[in-house]
């Protein structure tokens, strides 16, 4: 059945309550031939059931359509497709185009805000967006300045808008929003600013705020409940935030949570994760730092804590832990278990029962991964469910101005915020990577409201002793914690995962490629080089009884500015510098949309 | 006020190099600091095997150091400057700035002064900008907003974290922009004087 969007715009004048609403988008989701928010579904699996372009004729795939976003910057997120109309969104100033497929993609409406341009300088890391999200005949976006915006999925124009944050105070936003029920779920990025991190909702009709759960701080703020709230099946305690940190250093101690959320309509709970502990410099901030680097599990009414865990107790290397939770049911022991994944930026890729916050497996997913040796798993020991941290590769541990070398990952991770996708026909996970160790030089800072709060140093460089690449695209078990093949790449791979029903899985590189692999083998079977460096994410849909593949380029992000210039090792003395490859020499800005199909 | 043993000697090495552009009369302005060129002047075996042998600006009286004060280095203008020895080890503001770049600059600008698909390749603004310019420019931000542009450069004027250090970084990215100083850390450094330990103390509030 192909929807349309007047048969979506029907339903909804009927439905305003709630649970409708909700039924509705879970029934565009479960339709593959659209794509309705930015990971695809709920689960966060990028995974589609169209299967016309498979892994036999990927190889014919040809180039249908291109758009240029008129933006030249770093292009994340990915458009969505909802009934004959694509929503294509851009990094700052934050357009919304939406494209008519029915009618040669003409450009049905566009929204272009009025931002303060004064906010790009609160941006760490380029101006991007993770993209819009669609409910009850809307179009979510959540700009730089952390303006929520509705818009009506029509005609663009504004049904309401609601200020979530403050650039004054370097609160900016670069992620996606998730429509859940009757609300949707809001994040807030800054932690280089010494934000402190909060999830919000808002009501879906009229953009009044629900809830707010801060991820430090006293557990009113935080939405959580000392003896109801767990931590590994043990009840968090009262003030287990304020105990993790020293006086009021939590106000401005970070847990942002401008990665990607994820909900279990069944267990009703919405999953994300807090990223790292503000300063970067750990020895000024003692204590675990509670709850930053933590994987949330919260009830969306009103948005209680179910349980959390703390992936990385006392940052020390910048692993935010905000990277997306992929909730898959699978077979562990015999047993079929409802799971969450997690790749962490730390380099462990963490398979937990999500409804209870159990750990079950927690491996290393780049063999380089060095700062600590494994996760205790083992529940009758006091370090449970911690890192083993290495002490060579401890910031704290070798102290303020000492520069700790030859850690691996960098702070921008095994992977950073790019999604990975599950196909349940293969049950693998396919992982977009970064392959980059550093040194890291931790240093004392003073916070000043709207300015940076680093602390740190660092150097990074393609991981030593391995194939030279910065990346390696990987397919992963999650049941056994095990590489299943792993292809190198020159570059960090920053482009979000797609694996179909056809049985192949693309993905993007930094030169610009848009790559086809076998889902079982790995093996290359299509590549085209698009305009720029690909950052975004690859979705596809189905139009007119043609399947497509559409992809964003534009180089830029954590990405464009780490490589851009080149790596050079500082530890391979005066002549290595300059051996690794330069992004520039490969790519330059750009902003387009690729649309692919099979030729006719 | 604690001297740095080899201070002299490089000073002297400096002037001497630079003696035959016919900077040497410049020196004796009010803004150089000693020694002074006359000093100098007398002491020519010190001009062998000194550090801006290695810069390929080694003419120009914008890069060229000529006197030294307290381990900042400073040219015939007064403007601070780099000052890297023969065998690579650089003066303790151009390791400082390296350091303070790599925190507070690499996010947009990219490692080493290189630029990025962000922000622009601040080691030739460092070269190409007068040093008021350029400190004008991060004390008060800049912006470049049009149809083809979102450039923003924040203002950093209340950040202590930029501002107390504004000229070692200033003059790390001089270093880089001559490429005088290679990609990287820097291998050997000058020990920091107590001189601007106290300045950074006091700067900082600390």
């Amino acid at each position: 059945m192909r929807r349309s969007l007047l048969m979506s715009a029907t339903i909804l004048v009927g439905g305003t309550a709630p649970a409708l609403a909700n039924d509705e988008l879970m029934g565009l989701m479960d339709d593959p031939k659209q794509w309705v928010i930015q990971t695809g579904d709920y689960a966060n699996t990028r995974f589609s059931e169209l299967d016309q372009i498979n892994r036999e004729n990927v190889g014919d795939l040809q180039v249908a359509w291109t758009f240029s976003t008129g933006v030249l910057r770093g292009h994340e997120g990915g458009p969505l497709v909802v009934g004959n109309m694509m929503y294509v969104h851009t990094p700052f100033p934050n357009m919304v185009y939406a494209l008519d497929l029915s009618d040669e993609g003409k450009i049905v409406w566009k929204y272009e805000p009025q931002q303060d341009p004064n906010v790009i300088a609160v941006m760490c890391c380029d101006t991007v967006n993770r993209g819009v999200a669609y409910a009850n005949n809307t179009v979510f976006m959540h700009q730089a300045d952390t303006t929520v915006v509705a818009l009506d999925a029509m005609t663009g124009e504004v049904k309401w808008s609601v200020k979530n944050g403050d650039p004054a105070k370097g609160e900016t936003n670069t992620a996606t929003v998730l429509p859940v029920k009757d609300m949707i779920i809001v994040g807030i990025s800054g932690g280089e600013y010494g934000v402190r991190g909060h999830v919000t909702a808002y009501d879906m009709a009229t953009g009044e705020q629900r809830w707010r759960a801060y991820s430090t701080g006293p557990d009113a703020e935080m939405l959580v409940d000392p003896q109801a709230t767990t931590h590994l099946g043990e009840p968090i305690g009262a003030d287990s935030s304020l105990n993790s940190w020293e006086g009021d250093q939590w106000q401005i101690g970070g847990g942002t949570t401008w990665g990607w959320y994820s909900y279990d309509p069944e267990l009703d709970l919405i999953y994300y994760g807090t990223g790292n502990p503000s300063t970067w410099n750990p020895s000024q901030r003692p204590g675990d730092n509670k709850w930053s680097m933590t994987l949330m599990a919260r009830d969306p009414d009103d948005g209680m804590a179910k349980w959390f865990y703390q992936k990385t107790p006392h940052d020390e290397w910048d692993y935010d832990g905000v990277n997306e939770n992929i909730l898959v049911d699978q077979e562990i022991d015999g047993q079929m278990r409802p799971l969450l994944v997690n790749f962490d930026r730390n380099g462990f890729a963490y398979t937990m029962d999500r409804a209870t916050g159990e750990l079950l497996i927690a491996e290393k997913y780049d063999p380089a991964v060095n700062w600590a040796t494994e996760v205790n798993m083992d529940p009758n020991s006091d370090q449970y469910g911690r890192p083993q941290v290495v002490a060579e590769f401890s910031t704290r541990a070798q102290g303020e101005d000492t520069n700790t070398t030859g850690i691996c990952p960098a702070a921008l991770g095994s992977k950073d915020q790019q999604p990975a996708s599950f196909s349940p026909r293969t049950g693998l996970f396919y992982v977009p990577t970064n392959h980059v160790c550093m040194d890291y030089e931790p240093f004392r800072v003073s916070y000043t409201a709207g300015q940076p709060y680093v602390g740190a140093t660092l150097s990074m460089y393609p991981a030593p002793d391995s194939h030279g690449g910065m990346g390696n695209f990987i397919a992963w078990d999650a049941r056994t914690g095990e590489i299943k093949w792993s292809l190198p790449e020159q570059f960090s791979v920053w482009s979000g995962a797609l694996s179909t029903a056809g049985d192949v899985v693309f993905y993007g590189t930094l030169e610009g490629y848009l790559k086809a692999v076998d889902a079982e083998t790995g093996e290359e079977l299509y590549r085209f080089k698009t305009p720029s460096g690909v950052i975004g994410n690859v979705m596809t849909y189905e139009h007119e009884g043609k399947q497509y593949v559409a992809v964003l380029s534009g180089v830029g992000g954590w990405a464009g500015i780490g490589l851009a210039a080149g790596l050079t090792n500082p530890n391979e003395g005066l002549g290595a510098v300059g051996g690794y490859a330069s992004l520039s020499q490969y790519t330059a800005l750009g902003g387009q949309l690729t649309v692919f199909t099979l030729p006719d | 006020m604690t001297r740095i043993p080899r201070r002299t000697g490089l000073g002297l090495a400096l002037l001497v190099l630079t003696a035959p552009a016919g900077w040497s009369q410049d020196n004796a302005e009010p803004t150089a600091v000693e020694p002074t060129a006359a000093e100098t002047a007398a002491a020519p075996e010190a001009g062998a095997g000194s550090g801006t042998e290695a810069t390929p600006a080694s003419g120009d009286p914008n890069i060229v150091a000529v006197s030294e004060e307290d381990g900042r280095y400073f040219t015939a203008d007064g403007i601070p400057t780099y000052n890297i020895a023969a065998d690579g080890t650089v003066d303790w503001p151009t390791y400082s700035g390296f350091r303070r770049y790599h925190a507070e600059c690499h996010v947009c600008h990219g490692p080493d002064g290189e630029g990025s698909s962000y922000a622009p390749a601040l080691k030739h603004s460092a070269v190409r900008l007068d040093y008021y310019d350029f400190y004008g420019i991060v004390a008060g931000g800049r912006q470049n907003v049009d149809a083809g542009h979102t450039n923003v450069m924040p203002a950093f004027g209340t950040n202590a974290n930029v501002m107390c250090y504004l000229d070692d970084i200033y003059v790390y990215l001089k270093a880089r922009g001559t490429e005088a100083l290679p990609r990287g850390r820097p291998a050997q450094r000058e020990d920091k004087s107590d001189a601007i330990a106290e300045a950074e103390n006091g700067c900082l509030g600390t």
